[in-house]
């Protein structure tokens, strides 16, 4: 364990064990909210609310984030050696990183501003929004302000920084079992700040409209067009149940 | 051949006042949550009139139901399911809550609330959406009786599609009323558009459903159904439609619209079709020859052929029955008066409809009317005042042929039974014509006027008997006491005390007969 050699019991927590609860949560919760909760599995869409400003928000977003989660895969899962040993130079790295991360980030910060005003000022669309999206979305904004200002305020116009030597090593080693906590202990707050909103994006996903995102029907694309199903004997459920077999503890049904 | 069996129902639009009835039962029964408030399984329009949600029929705005493609294959108007899975995030195609309306209810507690006053307290409608006060400017009932017509009704895209002659004849104002249910399509436009598999089409008995559990609100089912009757709950995210009161139906009863329909114009029954020849039959190239395309799916109950395939698919014996005994099997295919709403959707709808006679327009100009004998209806229908066109527009894709004959149908019954009730004269060379025997016009004539409920709905109850042998090992373990010799060996549901199939039960409800014995009442 290199990585945690002189951290203090702070960063121990802070570094190692809430990415580890945020991790056990987002698990846990996901096999809870499946197996407990599939009618709330849902998009929520509210496309049926308000259309002219979700038509630009909404794909402008979605497939910004798609390019942002694809440069998060390219920047902190794929260790800086294999594309040295590749041959990408790390000048080019960091040229493609800031100007592909900052396409993303003007796709991204475009959508998420139409869909931010009109989830804060259409009032139907205001109404759909349960406490857990709030805080998902929050959660969400400060992610994306700062990984923003982190690509084009620090990798674009700032004089750069080599997260792949600290940040990266810290996230990767978290799944080998290693985690680096000096690394992204000694990364500038801005890197912490959004680290930390991760992981706590991380630990409310399965509670919120989030896991919509696992249920992007790609099977649609070779499944039979008319769907039919006949009856099938299933157990009577236990009584008061409706078939939920999760119950919360100490509730009699 | 592939039989399946189809619960269809046919609407007697002869008879419909637009009373609301069914529309008040069903929301009552499935949609009075909140969530479904702008929902309406069972809505009843004024035609003409833009219907609900506003011109849901013109499809080149929302793109539902199916086409041909170039080479003259089945696609789904709205584009390939690549398309669908990129414009997931916006749904071109949807609806707004306005076309629909802005669910509204009002302020009744200021009534009570609102300080002492020379003014008597007004309560003005609050959005079910946002809780904030609104201006109602559409609904789901808003042109009942032609109201707003002069302004609107000439949007109505069957209109749009008539001869001018006809819009100019639109001076000489004709309504009716077209009460609406999910078609329960054997050509699901909806459960093809859902990414997710969640609407699916029951093998049983063909009722489209939607597993709530599988929804994931993509609500391209809301889009892809060009009858808009699919619906997205605004408060759980999940889409929704009519079930054809699954439960009833199940239960061998009618569904609770035609329950409690006053003007007893539904009917419920059995159709047997040929699963294997849906597909080529909705590919038929000519959009008018889509209702013949149609009926040629439909299996005759009487056909020993069918009779012995289906048992064979699995159709259980008292269904084979229920299907010889089908009212609905009777007007759409026998008699050939009900006829499909908008065929050329080429969803092969499952709910039919008798198009209403009315009164002749203009009896001068009519030919061969004769006022002294106002049952020679059959040379004017021509001239009556809803015109052929816009029916057809409606019920076959424009082809006048089908209406004209389903209505002559209607007038014959009508002349012929009258003579033979008054004892009078009459010549027999329109029912000749037709093709109608002496049979089938008193056929209809039971089935169209006296319409005793035993005649409008035979349902074969489900068998659910089947699905829980299938548990049947979970019985050898001994829990239980419908083992050989225990107490509750053989119990099939509540016991009506030993009784015939047919009789009444203890809360008053009639069980239908279903085996068939061509007998009168019940003794």
């Amino acid at each position: 364990m290199n990585g945690l050699r002189g951290i203090n019991g702070f960063q121990l927590f802070w570094w190692v064990i809430l990415p580890y609860l945020a991790l056990a949560t987002f698990v846990i919760g996901h096999v809870w909210r499946y197996r407990y909760d599939q009618f709330g599995w849902t998009s929520r869409s509210t496309q049926l609310q308000e259309q002219r400003l979700l038509k630009w928000g909404s794909p402008v977003f979605h497939y910004g984030t798609f390019a942002a989660i694809a440069g998060h895969v390219i920047g902190i899962l794929i260790p800086e050696r294999w594309t040295h040993d590749i041959g990408i130079p790390e000048n080019a790295y960091r040229w493609f990183s800031a100007s592909a991360g900052t396409l993303a980030a003007v796709l991204v910060i475009g959508g998420v501003a139409v869909l931010a005003a009109r989830r804060l000022f259409v009032a139907r669309v205001r109404a759909t929004t349960s406490a857990v999206d709030w805080v998902a979305l929050i959660l969400l904004a400060i992610v994306i302000v700062l990984g923003i200002a982190e690509t084009v305020g620090v990798g674009l116009l700032g004089g750069g920084y080599d997260y792949r030597q600290s940040v990266s090593l810290w996230f990767r080693g978290l799944f080998a079992g290693n985690p680096d906590a000096t690394a992204i202990a000694h990364a500038p707050l801005i890197y912490q700040v959004h680290a930390t909103a991760a992981w706590a994006v991380i630990a409310v996903w399965p509670f919120s409209r989030l896991v919509h995102a696992w249920s992007y029907p790609v099977w649609y694309l070779w499944r039979p067009f008319v769907v039919y199903r006949s009856r099938v004997a299933s157990r009577p459920n236990e009584p008061g149940t409706s078939g939920r077999r999760w119950r919360r503890i100490g509730v009699r049904y | 051949m592939r039989p399946m069996a189809q619960v269809c129902m046919v609407m007697n639009l002869d008879k419909c006042i637009g009373c609301h009835t069914c529309s008040v039962t069903c929301k009552q029964t499935w949609t009075n949550r909140p969530g479904t408030e702008y929902v309406y399984f069972n809505n009843v329009e004024t035609k003409p009139g833009l219907g609900y949600p506003a011109r849901y029929e013109d499809q080149e705005r929302w793109k539902g139901g199916w086409t041909l493609d170039r080479k003259g294959r089945l696609r789904l108007r709205a584009g390939s399911r690549l398309r669908k899975l990129l414009t997931i995030f916006y749904n071109p195609d949807l609806p707004t809550i306005e076309d629909f309306h802005d669910p509204f209810t009002y302020d009744y507690a200021r009534l009570i609330t609102a300080p002492p006053g020379t003014k008597s307290p007004s309560v003005s409608a609050r959005s079910a959406l946002t809780g904030r006060e609104l201006n109602p400017r559409w609904g789901a009932n808003w042109e009942d009786d032609l109201a707003g017509a002069p302004q609107r009704a000439r949007s109505d895209p069957n209109i749009a599609t008539m001869s001018e002659r006809v819009l100019m004849d639109f001076e000489s104002v004709f309504l009716f009323y077209l009460p609406r249910i999910c078609e329960h399509c054997l050509n699901p436009s909806c459960v093809a558009s859902c990414p997710s598999g969640a609407l699916y089409k029951r093998s049983e008995d063909g009722i489209v459903l939607v597993d709530q559990d599988r929804c994931r609100g993509w609500r391209f089912c809301v889009s892809g159904c060009p009858y808009k009757k699919v619906y997205f709950n605004h408060r759980t995210g999940k889409a929704e439609k009519c079930t054809l009161c699954f439960p009833r139906i199940e239960a061998g009863l009618p569904t609770i619209c035609s329950e409690t329909c006053v003007g007893r114009l539904r009917y419920l029954g059995i159709v047997l079709y040929d699963a294997d020849a849906v597909t080529a039959a909705a590919a038929t190239p000519d959009p008018r020859d889509l209702y013949e395309a149609q009926l040629s799916v439909f299996l005759d109950p009487e056909d020993t052929a069918v009779q012995s395939a289906a048992e064979q698919a699995g159709i259980p014996h008292d269904w084979v029955v229920a299907a010889r005994r089908s009212p609905v099997y009777a007007l759409i295919a026998r008699h050939k008066v009900a006829l499909p709403l908008h065929p050329e959707f080429r969803t092969m709808p499952m709910v039919w409809y008798i198009p209403p006679l009315s009164p002749v327009a203009d009896a001068t100009a009519a030919a061969g009317y004769d006022a002294a004998d106002p049952d020679a209806v059959f040379a004017t229908i021509d001239a009556l005042r809803i015109p052929l066109q816009y029916l057809a527009n409606l019920f076959t894709a424009g082809d006048v042929a089908p209406v004209r004959d389903a209505l002559r149908r209607l007038a014959v019954v009508r002349s012929v039974m009258r003579a033979t009730q008054l004892g009078l004269e009459h010549r027999n060379d329109a029912a000749e014509e037709l093709q109608m025997s002496t049979a089938d016009v008193e056929d209809l004539f039971r089935l169209l006027a006296i319409a005793r409920y035993e005649d409008r709905y035979v349902i074969p109850p489900a068998h659910a008997e089947d699905a829980g042998r299938l548990l049947a090992q979970h019985a050898l373990s001994g829990c239980t006491l419908e083992s050989e010799g225990a107490p509750g060996m053989g119990g099939k549901g509540p016991s009506t005390g030993g009784g015939p199939v047919s009789g009444r039960d203890l809360a008053g409800r009639l069980h239908l007969r279903l085996v068939a014995e061509p007998t009168g009442r019940d003794q």
